[in-house]
């Protein structure tokens, strides 16, 4: 990659959870029987007229908002016109010259710790289009299956302006964009379900120079690791055929994930001259600034503005305000534990620890996690208190996970009391080391490390209710005795 | 005027398959409502503002609300082909 450095651009489609398509009344469920969520409308059957779902609209200002655009004040629908089996109409209802909103940016960190900022051109709505299944089988007579349930899906999409500059960046960039839309809570941004979808833009350029190479464009991007894998590889591609004296077609490419490679998709013919109009149907859209406004002010706090909360307030690292605010739900999470037990390093290290490990373990979202806030606030007050120790705490908070119980609750049912009394736990002090002369001469003898053994025996008497600082004296006394 | 290329052109994306006797009649037919239209040329809209849409309307909405939806039996009752409640269509490549 020496003396090259490749411009990259994304363009994402964000498929918006409304209940109702974008010009009709058809569900937006997913994963429907084929074609039972179409009407006349998505159908395109003659004389049916489209109207815009109102939703759509508000959806799409508050991911424009939460990405620093300009919303425009008016704005109207197209029509793109291709001839392909997944489009009834064979037009698109998209928007062309007069986009919903325009000139915002997103600023994103990369896994080194580097801050950058991307421009956002432009963010419009347009409508999503049916589903191929095709039939090869039989390869003298091939044909294709289609529905049309997706068809009039609400989606919006977002482009990004050639400022990425890596794979790496460029993966980072959806990370962040994804973050921020599910913050808006308009998309569950799932790549996996394809209600977020991304293609990119990349070309290669001598390091310094201004011009922009040719560009290739790449498809079939399903996951945050395949746009890594397959930028990557498209950029190398590009140097190497400029390194060999060649020349970069400009061409769509389709990532093959199997091979690891890029491969030329064979093109619609002259299919990029989509022959945009207005639609007619539709009226325009003219949005005032009180509603921009409305919408504006019932933003939640952005992951970037709660990541700078963190660290400022709170004295988080980098780290953990990253991963603390990777979905807002945990965020709410953490500040409400936060709320009720003030010492944030605390709870961060209970939330990214072992709460996250049975979350993870048992799939659960944290929004359904049995342990509430101001349980796990009490499971803390009970370590601080001096009645569990640290380490019941972790076998507490599973019990509480399981059941949903309170931890005074747990603590009073399986009898987890810390134990701190001396004289008990001195009594079982000594009963330890009478039944292990070995490793108490290996103490006595200078081997420190025996203690760690001594220690456990005595937590493994008490089922490890023995409070450890204690238990770590008395041995202590009684061996330096 | 309208060439006979921009007419094979059209076709193509249009996906259909011409003669060139048709060709060139569609050229020559295409050419004379192209001409007609010009007409609109001739009016001063120096003092007009563009417009995108022909009514005086505009925020026309609808509710997100889920309605009825088609009979499957209507959904593909009126397509040439159809399979287990799926539009059928030849190859596409
Ligand atoms: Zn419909």
């Amino acid at each position: 990659m020496n003396g090259y450095e490749a411009v990259i651009g994304l363009e994402v489609h964000v498929e918006l959870k409304t209940d109702s398509k974008i010009f009709c009344h058809s569900s937006t469920a997913f994963g429907g029987a084929q074609n039972r969520q179409v009407c006349p409308v998505c159908l395109g059957l003659p004389g049916t007229l489209p109207v815009l779902n109102r939703q759509v609209v508000e959806y799409g200002i508050r991911v424009a908002l939460a990405l620093n655009c300009e919303v425009a004040r008016f704005c109207k629908f197209d029509r793109k016109h291709y001839f392909y089996p997944d489009l009834p109409k064979n037009y698109q209802i998209s928007q062309y010259d007069l986009p919903l909103a325009y000139d915002g940016h997103l600023d994103f960190r990369t896994d080194d710790g580097e801050q950058h900022r991307c421009r956002i051109v432009r963010v419009h709505m347009e409508e999503d289009a049916g589903k191929l299944i095709h039939r090869n089988e039989n390869a003298k007579a091939p044909y294709a299956l289609v529905d049309y349930n997706r068809t009039g899906v609400p989606l919006l999409e977002i482009v990004s302006g050639p400022d990425i500059r890596s794979a790496e960046a460029a993966r980072a960039y959806l990370v962040e964009l994804k973050t921020v839309i599910q913050y808006t809570g308009v998309s569950d941004c799932k790549m996996e379900e394809g209600s977020l979808r991304c293609d990119a833009n990349v070309s290669v350029r001598p390091r310094g120079s201004e011009v922009l190479g040719t560009k290739t464009e790449i498809k079939n991007l399903n996951s945050f690791r395949a746009v890594h894998k397959a930028l990557d590889y498209e950029i190398k591609r590009q140097i190497s055929v400029y390194e060999a004296g060649g020349r970069v077609v400009q061409e769509t490419r389709s990532w093959d994930e199997e091979k690891g490679v890029t491969v030329p998709m064979r093109s619609k013919e002259e299919a990029d001259d989509y022959r945009y109009f207005p639609d007619p149907d539709l009226v325009p859209l003219v949005i005032s600034q009180s509603w921009i406004d409305k919408i504006q002010q019932d933003l939640p706090e952005l992951p970037e503005a709660r990541r700078r909360r963190y660290r400022k307030e709170y004295g988080l690292s980098a780290y953990d305000a990253q991963v603390l605010t990777m979905f807002r739900e945990t965020a709410e999470y953490f500040e409400e534990c936060v709320r009720l037990y003030p010492h944030p390093k605390t709870v961060a290290n209970w939330v990214m620890g072992d709460l996250a490990r049975l979350l993870n373990a048992e799939q659960v979202e944290i929004g359904d996690c049995r342990v509430r806030p101001g349980q796990l606030a009490a499971l803390l007050r009970l370590i601080d208190a001096g009645t569990i120790s640290g380490k019941i705490a972790k076998e507490i908070l599973e019990e509480m996970f399981a059941s949903g119980k309170d931890p005074q609750a747990v603590v009073a049912e399986k009898d987890l009391v810390q134990i701190t009394d001396a004289d008990t736990l001195g009594t079982l002090v000594d009963e330890v080391l009478a039944n292990h002369p070995g490793p108490v001469q290996d103490y006595r003898q200078g081997k420190t490390k025996a203690l760690g053994f001594l220690v456990g025996q005595v937590m493994k008497a008490t089922r490890g209710k023995a409070n450890p600082a204690l238990v770590n004296a008395l041995l202590k006394e009684k061996l330096d005795r | 005027m309208l060439t006979k290329a921009e007419v094979e052109h059209v076709a193509l994306l249009a996906r259909l398959d011409l003669s060139d006797e048709e060709k060139e009649r569609y050229t020559t037919q295409l050419a004379k409502i192209l001409e007609y239209a010009k007409i609109l040329d001739e009016l001063d809209t120096a003092d007009v503002s563009p417009t995108a849409h022909v009514l005086p309307l505009q925020n026309v909405f609808r509710p997100d609300r889920v309605g009825p939806h088609l009979p499957a039996e209507d959904v593909v009752g009126n397509s040439p082909d159809e399979e287990d409640g799926f539009f059928k269509v030849p190859r596409i490549f």
